[in-house]
């Protein structure tokens, strides 16, 4: 990194998806035939791959550094390659017209970044350049200056709580876990990510592999386990990939292995693929899956970290909560619990998508509030539509309304309005978005997602799901809405594990604070946001319709009649509201009621 | 030594009792669908859920460790409201043909629902079609009845250590089944039928047979092996039905695939209830009285060893007599007719 001119390429999955790679290739062969030209070139100049920095949406982004001045640019194809380096990197002229915007700074600048802090910076495949960043120095001087029970001190005066949903505190945790008596003990990386949309732990484990396997290493220490599992799902592959070959670089340097950093401490990782399994993420199921068992939750008490992996004790920490620690041996609990608000400290990564300007991964203090997340960092609502709620913690999670907008994001704000933390999803929906629908949505997930073990979870999201589908296709009845909330509180009450005991909350917050969408629904078999396509009337309005004749050709029942190049017309009692017309139409002329 | 208050009654148990086994031992009534003593709980059926003063939300009893000074609330408005609700929901998806079921009148789903009075249903909607025709010969597999309770598949694992099913699909479409879906084709101990609290498991032969009225139950022990396993006989008229095992038994309530289904030969008309006697080299068996045929065997057995010598006879001894009995088989050999040459048919 010490080049006169260094080009970032974004090389996270999201980077790759947008044609990251072939925009690499295409800079290493414009190099090369510009290093031909002259012979110096080569020295001075380096391309660097480069782990997602966030703003995925705007990918390919690539990053040209001159001297100690950067440009980013954004949207890059390996086509615009070719005059990148021409005018700027040999011409010292940047191309402004395919800059970033303010937009862009006004995304990272209103971040803190602690996890992210390396990601898109270093390279994800290089243990140097991670040492190169003070890497594994937090592991060094943990395990050779400090005793575990000084390591769990820290932590516990860090405030740090777990990030994969249920924010226990961290250095609690792994108290209770040193505090067996037991011949062996285990620490489990979570990398079993599965909330849909949800990308942070895939994020951090292929930009900076190494600083979770770092907190593995100190978290090890610290509970005295000699054996470590990092479980990822195998739809991973890129995390994957990097994973193993981050392991492999730490055994070549000694950071894994035998007699770490000369001491007498022994630790070695294995990597265990999931095979696809929503539950598994569920710390027994997961358990479970490890060892070799269909991935079924089980009854807790006992705690995994009573009674884990192979009933020994055993700690399960969530890829972000690890990648925490090595900042926080190094920085200090105090400052860890500067950041955040009272009782959640330190930065969370949260995966804000839904419709909104900027979309992506983004890391906030705790305590940020939920405004400022969407309307600075997410730029606002898309096509300047009404805001109607945001959806946080997955589909495990509830529906924010607008009412709540100035709530602090944190365990306890989210968790106070019916909503969760979770793993850190944040769907923002806007004015034309059905709450009933929304619910709905989710509940297919986590009922095709519920492993059948037990009675509430596997029947009963299978009927909440039933109900809300009979009410967005207008066969409501009187008493859904009782019933829904009933069956809802139950399931929640009485499922054996958290997926079972959450699903629930999308039903519960929806129809806490959008109760009247649902009586629309049921009631007047309307659907105000105008979603539920079987409660809707399609019609053609006159005066915008050119006659094209697209909607005829898209209506499967020959619903639209019309003569080329005039108004034509739909049929409603033959229209059986399926929306192809809708999404046909070019000119706005269909429209649903 | 751990004290507990349980429905304002007190009790002291040994560390590592469940809550459920504590209020058992009061003769406090928890339901269970998916508990057995025998195996490891499992907390599936969340019916023995109760709640414990502290904890923010029910338990499953048959999973929490008893801690001193617990206090146990085993039935309130809203454990029978959650209790009713899974009840309501595994009937939601039961054929409810109680009428022609198997297991009517013996069954646990059944039982639950007449106690917690669920008429109605809320929840009815789309229902599992996992029924499929099985060939195996002895076990009636009737899939939609399943409340996957895990009970066969833990008994198969935990007990018998066979492992021969165990779960298939997720949510809803969760089931048991052998792997690959195939048919049956394990050891036939049945295990996971005398533990299978609804229809979903039974044996083929019972199909048809006299369910309650009328039957007759009669301690008796299995005479195929040295075991002496305690089995109880189900019988209507003079006819053997039904083969079960208790619970309390010394072998527990488990049986093998002989002890439990190997009852037909006692219905047949063919079957041999005199002893035979050959009169004649290449005569017909002939029946014969006791007597007559412990003096052939005494007078057959006397006239070798005169002739020939003891080493000249062999004793084969057989598994279904007990140890006690092959015992006094090989000392009569060995002592009395004075040979070693003894066997067991365990050997073969």
């Amino acid at each position: 990194m010490n080049s006169e001119i260094t080009v970032n390429v974004c090389l996270g999955t999201g980077g790759i998806a947008a044609g990251s790679e072939m925009v690499m290739e295409e800079f290493r062969k414009e190099f090369e035939t510009a290093g031909v030209k002259n012979a110096k070139f080569g020295d001075r100049c380096k391309i660097h791959k480069v782990g997602c920095r966030g703003f995925c949406a705007r990918d390919v982004l690539v990053d040209v550094s001159v001297g100690d001045k950067t440009w980013t640019y954004q949207y890059i194809q390996p086509e615009m390659v070719k005059r990148i380096v021409k005018d700027h990197v040999l011409g010292r002229q940047p191309i402004t017209e395919w800059l970033v915007g303010d937009d862009y700074h006004t995304f990272h600048d209103n971040q803190k970044k602690v996890i992210l802090g390396d990601l898109g910076k270093i390279d994800p495949e290089s243990i140097e350049e991670y040492v190169a960043v003070a890497g594994y120095t937090a592991a060094r001087k943990a395990l050779t200056q400090m005793t575990p029970a000084e390591i769990i001190e820290t932590m516990k005066k860090s405030g740090l709580r777990g990030r994969g949903g249920a924010g226990f505190p961290t250095g609690l945790k792994w108290s209770f876990c040193a505090a067996n008596e037991s011949d062996d003990r285990y620490i489990i990386c979570n990398a079993d990510e599965g909330d849909p949309g949800a990308f942070m732990d895939r994020s951090v484990v292929e930009g900076n592999p190494h600083a979770v396997l770092e907190g593995m290493i100190i978290g090890a220490y610290a509970i005295g386990a000699t054996h470590g599992y990092v479980y990822i799902r195998a739809e991973y592959p890129l995390a994957v990939n990097r994973l193993n070959m981050a392991l492999e670089q730490a055994k070549e340097k000694g950071f894994l292995g035998k007699k770490l950093f000369g001491t007498s401490f022994d630790f070695d990782i294995k990597v265990k693929l999931g095979a696809g399994a929503f539950v598994c993420g569920e710390e027994t199921a997961l358990i479970a899956s490890i060892e070799g068992e269909r991935g079924m939750p089980r009854a807790k008490p006992p705690f995994p970290a009573n009674k884990g992996l192979w009933g020994k004790p055993t700690i399960i920490n969530n890829v972000e909560t690890l990648a925490n620690i090595p900042a926080i041996i190094n920085r200090g609990a105090e400052w860890f619990a500067s950041i955040g608000s009272e009782k959640s400290k330190g930065t969370k990564v949260i995966a804000l998508t839904g419709k909104i300007r900027n979309t992506g991964l983004i890391e906030i203090p705790m305590g940020t509030p939920l405004k400022d997340i969407i309307f600075n960092i997410g730029g606002g609502i898309e096509g300047d539509k009404l805001f109607k709620a945001v959806q946080t913690g997955g589909p495990s999670g509830g529906c924010i309304p607008q009412q709540h907008i100035d709530l602090p994001v944190d365990y306890e704000g989210l968790k106070s309005v019916g909503s969760m933390m979770g793993s850190g999803g944040m769907v923002v929906l806007d004015e034309t978005d059905c709450m009933v629908n929304i619910s709905k949505f989710f509940l297919e997930f986590t009922q095709a997602e519920s492993c059948g073990k037990c009675v509430p979870c596997r029947i009963g999201t299978k009927r909440l799901l039933e109900i809300l589908t009979r009410i967005t296709e207008g066969n409501g009845r009187k008493g859904d809405i009782e019933l829904l909330q009933e069956l809802a509180e139950d399931v929640r009450d009485s499922s054996l594990c958290g997926l079972g005991m959450s699903a629930p909350n999308p039903v519960l917050s929806t129809l806490k604070y959008f109760r009247h969408e649902y009586e629309a629904h049921i009631n007047q078999k309307k659907c105000p946001a105008k979603v539920c396509n079987k409660l809707l009337t399609f019609f053609i309005r006159e005066d915008m319709c050119v006659g094209c004749g697209m909607c005829a050709k898209a209506c499967s029942v020959a619903a639209i009649t019309g003569e080329k190049k005039k108004p034509h017309h739909i049929d409603s009692s033959l229209c059986i509201k399926c929306g192809s017309c809708f999404d046909a139409c070019k000119f706005s002329a269909v429209l649903k009621e | 030594m751990i004290h507990l208050t349980i429905d304002d009654k007190s009790i002291e148990v040994p560390a590592g009792t469940t809550v459920l086994e504590a209020a058992r031992q009061l003769d406090i009534d928890i339901p269970t669908l998916c508990y057995d003593s025998r195996l490891k709980p499992y907390g599936a059926c969340r019916l023995c859920i109760v709640e414990i003063a502290g904890f923010p939300k029910p338990v499953t009893s048959c999973t929490t460790p008893a801690a001193d000074n617990m206090v146990v609330r085993t039935n309130s408005a809203l454990l029978h409201r959650l209790r009713k609700t899974t009840i309501e929901l595994l009937l939601s998806d039961h054929p409810n043909d109680c009428m022609v079921c198997v297991r009517s009148g013996d069954c646990t789903l059944q039982e639950l629902a007449y106690l917690y009075d669920v008429r109605e249903n809320r929840f009815s909607g789309g229902m599992r079609d996992h029924n499929r025709p099985d060939a195996n010969p002895f076990i009636q597999r009737d899939q939609n009845k399943c409340v996957m309770c895990g009970l066969c598949v833990r008994v198969c694992e935990e007990v018998q250590g066979v492992g021969a099913i165990g779960y298939s699909n997720r949510g809803f479409e969760a089931k048991v089944c052998p792997p690959f879906e195939k048919d049956l084709n394990c050891e036939f101990c049945g295990q996971c039928v005398s533990v299978c609290p609804t229809g979903a498991l039974s044996g083929k032969m019972w199909a048809g047979q006299p369910r309650q009225e009328g039957v007759k139950l009669t301690d008796s022990t299995c005479t195929y092996c040295g075991c002496g396993c305690n089995i109880t006989l189900h019988s209507h008229g003079d006819r053997l039905i039904r083969v079960s095992s208790k619970k309390t038994s010394h072998n527990r309530g488990w049986l093998c695939v002989k002890g439990r289904f190997g009852y037909d030969f006692v219905n047949r008309g063919d079957r041999l209830t005199t002893p035979l006697i050959r009169r004649e080299k290449g005569g017909a068996l002939e029946p014969a009285s006791w007597d007559e045929a412990v003096q052939f065997v005494v007078t057959r057995m006397a006239g070798i060893k005169e002739k020939h010598g003891p080493d000249a006879l062999a004793g084969l001894a057989s598994a279904r007599c007990t140890n006690e009995e092959n015992y006094l088989f090989q000392k009569f050999f060995r002592s009395v007719i004075g040979t070693n040459n003894i066997d067991h048919c365990a050997r073969y």
